[in-house]
């Protein structure tokens, strides 16, 4: 008998309140003239962003639990990343303010959707049911089209939310129909019981089987924008406005961590023979593209792109290795990288103005001379990204190359630090730009600051952190473990 | 051969038939016109398998409304139909290929040995009173509640992003603003002139 005790509803009180506080937002404009209703929804926004995340870390040291008939899960991993997830938005939001006002995309209902997108974030995070999952993948997907496509005058806006749709439709659509396959092969749609069929009738040699999980695989490696699947991702971080870019790069990538982790370990962690191959050829082939192509790159936000499919890579390494080092290896990539983009696309939006983008690699030549702390702050993050000693990126690489070699793949490894000493090319060539450079003519003349004093104040906490956290780095990674 | 296998041939086979010509008729209004028979084949192949609150849902969902507006919207629109033929044949050996391939691999699932006869037997069916609706309507708002209600949520973002990427307020157009008719008073529009009155001599 279900009453409401048993439902366990206080498992998802951060979406319940996030979604609460959703509505609010929406409804400001209605009582206050849409000109300055963003005054007020945008600090309410970010509160509820601070509270839900607040109440989803509450849940931290719960023992996992299974609630709402089966189709939640509470876990300590669902708690850190729910809440990094909620906190990771309020940044974004944060930093975007001031840019997106000027773009006229500062609205009502892009923080609305912004919400709700995060919303769907925690479903996936905390989804023990494919029925969950999918319903948070499509509420996440919705929202990052409408907030891509509410830049209405810009063609290049409309361009990349068309193709991230229907190219998304399609991916949704073969992730459906892996599941479907699923569902027919087990009888049910519950994580838990679709692994308990691996200990019984349904063997991983099954080509049924097999094909249900490469659509599950492909429809999740299209959402991750890794390789063969990665087309849409430079097209676009390139058309959206940056305010959005740094939206869909940082916050989603926790969600599509835990996705992965909910489907295939917890789901189909009995048949490892099948997915593993397929995520390591994946990861070394994102890794070896995205670091190669992103060296001819003009623009910085299509470098950003490929870098991005590069880290996904790291990231899918991590996971084939198939063992809880590694799974912790990948979620605490996905923290850091998560953390690091924070802080690149913050200096990024920090340094546009209106009318100016800022957005190409020749604009931030001698940023040193223009901005010296906005430039220390890039190089921080940018040596994050590539990896190198002492930054948070270095041991979060590390982290998952041990987590490989002990799962026995040497090859792998060899060639992954071989791309990412090729990808180390281009992130260097932007901090030689910024410090050995000299800067344009136009932009040395044009001085006007860009941002909020108080934003400098979080983006120094916000890159220096990269940093700062080293020290404790075999701290936190025994934390992150400890969740799983 | 029985009739329900004779009710499920017939109608497949309208639905195979009225499926093709969906994507290779030339006139846009006729392919909206088959996708709707399309729809009403597969709502009457899903009464065959006594998913009735579907296969209504189908048609008055599908068929009543969306298709309605679908074609209201072909209509409207000046589609030029040569321009978006203009790359079939280019694309046609690519998309045939991925249409082989993906034929092959639902076949390999559906001859397999887990979807065979034998390993899914057809479900007895349920008694003639049986109400497939409060069925669903149960589950719906018991078992499933978390998701319906997160169906509810992705509903309410769709209106909202159509509407903030559609509604425009043009310059140039006229609005009423009620708030501020209301709020007129007499001061604002009447002005009481004293006019002098007329000399006597004047007349």
């Amino acid at each position: 008998m279900m009453t409401l005790a048993n439902l366990h509803l206080n498992l998802i009180a951060p979406e319940i309140f996030l979604s609460g506080a959703a509505c609010l937002v929406l409804l400001i404009e209605l009582f206050i003239k849409p000109a300055r209703a963003c005054a007020l929804a945008w600090p309410l926004s970010l509160i509820a962003l601070l509270i839900s995340g607040g109440l989803a870390f509450g849940q931290i040291n719960n023992p996992p639990l299974i609630g709402l008939n089966g189709l939640v899960i509470s876990d300590s991993a669902a708690a850190l990343l729910r809440g990094m997830s909620c906190f990771l938005a309020a940044g974004v939001l944060f930093y975007a303010q001031r840019y997106s006002q000027a773009r006229d995309i500062w609205r009502v209902e892009y923080l609305t959707l912004a919400l709700f997108g995060v919303v769907g974030m925690m479903t996936m995070i905390g989804s023990a049911h494919l029925l969950t999952l999918y319903v948070g993948v499509e509420l996440l997907a919705l929202c990052l089209y409408g907030m891509i496509a509410m830049q209405r005058d810009a063609v290049q806006a409309a361009e990349a939310a068309m193709k991230y749709f229907i190219l998304g439709a399609l991916a949704s659509g073969l992730l459906l129909y892996g599941m479907s396959l699923l569902y027919g092969l087990t009888g049910t749609l519950s994580l838990a019981s679709i692994s308990a069929n691996s200990l019984t009738t349904l063997l991983p040699t099954s080509l049924p089987l097999m094909l249900a999980v490469v659509m599950v695989i492909a429809g999740l490696l299209f959402k991750l924008g890794a390789v063969p699947f990665h087309m849409w991702v430079p097209d676009v971080y390139e058309g959206s406005a940056t305010g959005t870019t740094l939206y869909l790069s940082a916050v989603p990538k926790l969600a599509a961590f835990a996705i992965l982790y909910r489907l295939l370990e917890q789901g189909l962690g009995g048949w490892i023979e099948i997915w593993q191959d397929i995520l390591l050829l994946t990861g070394i082939f994102s890794i070896a593209l995205g670091n190669v192509i992103a060296i001819a790159q003009t623009s910085l936000k299509r470098m950003l792109a490929y870098s991005t499919i590069s880290h996904m890579g790291f990231l899918l390494l991590g996971f084939a290795s198939a063992t809880t080092s590694g799974y912790a290896a990948s979620m605490m990539y996905a923290l850091i990288y998560a953390i690091t983009t924070l802080a690149v696309f913050g200096v990024m939006l920090a340094l546009s103005r209106d009318g100016f983008e800022s957005d190409q690699l020749d604009d931030l030549k001698g940023l040193n001379q223009r901005h010296p702390w906005l430039a220390f702050l890039m190089l921080l993050a940018i040596f994050s990204l590539a990896g190198i000693p002492p930054t948070a990126g270095f041991f979060a690489k590390l982290l998952i190359l041990q987590a490989v070699v002990e799962a026995g793949f040497l090859a792998v490894v060899v060639a992954a630090v071989l791309f990412a000493v090729v990808g180390a090319f281009y992130y260097l060539r932007v901090i030689k730009l910024m410090y050995f450079d000299a800067p344009r003519e136009d932009l040395l003349a044009a001085s006007a600051r860009g941002y909020r004093p108080s934003v400098l104040w979080v983006l120094t906490a916000n890159a220096v952190l990269v940093v700062a956290i080293t020290p404790w780095i075999g701290a936190i990674m025994d934390v992150v473990s400890s969740t799983l | 051969m029985t009739f329900l296998q004779f009710i499920f041939y017939l109608f497949a086979a309208i639905l195979i038939v009225s499926s093709l010509l969906v994507v290779t008729v030339r006139n846009p209004v006729r392919s909206a016109l088959f996708l709707v028979l399309a729809f009403f084949s597969a709502a009457c192949l899903w009464l065959t398998l006594e998913a009735e609150f579907l296969a209504i849902a189908l048609v008055l969902v599908y068929v009543g409304a969306v298709m309605v507006l679908f074609l209201f919207v072909i209509m409207m629109l000046d589609i030029d139909i040569a321009k978006m033929r203009a790359g079939f044949t280019n694309y046609l050996p690519l998309g045939l290929i991925v249409a082989v391939l993906m034929a092959g691999e639902l076949g390999l699932v559906m001859f397999s040995k887990e979807f065979s006869a034998e390993s899914l037997p057809r479900p007895a069916g349920q008694i003639a009173e049986y109400s497939n609706t409060k069925a669903l309507g149960s589950l719906v708002y018991t078992d499933y509640v978390f998701a319906f209600e997160l169906a509810a949520v992705i509903l309410l973002v769709a209106i909202v992003a159509a509407i903030a990427l559609t509604l425009r307020r043009r310059p140039v157009t006229r609005y009423q603003a009620p708030e501020q008719q209301v709020k007129v008073r007499k001061e604002d529009r009447v002005r009481l002139v004293t006019l002098p009155t007329r000399p006597e001599e004047d007349a």
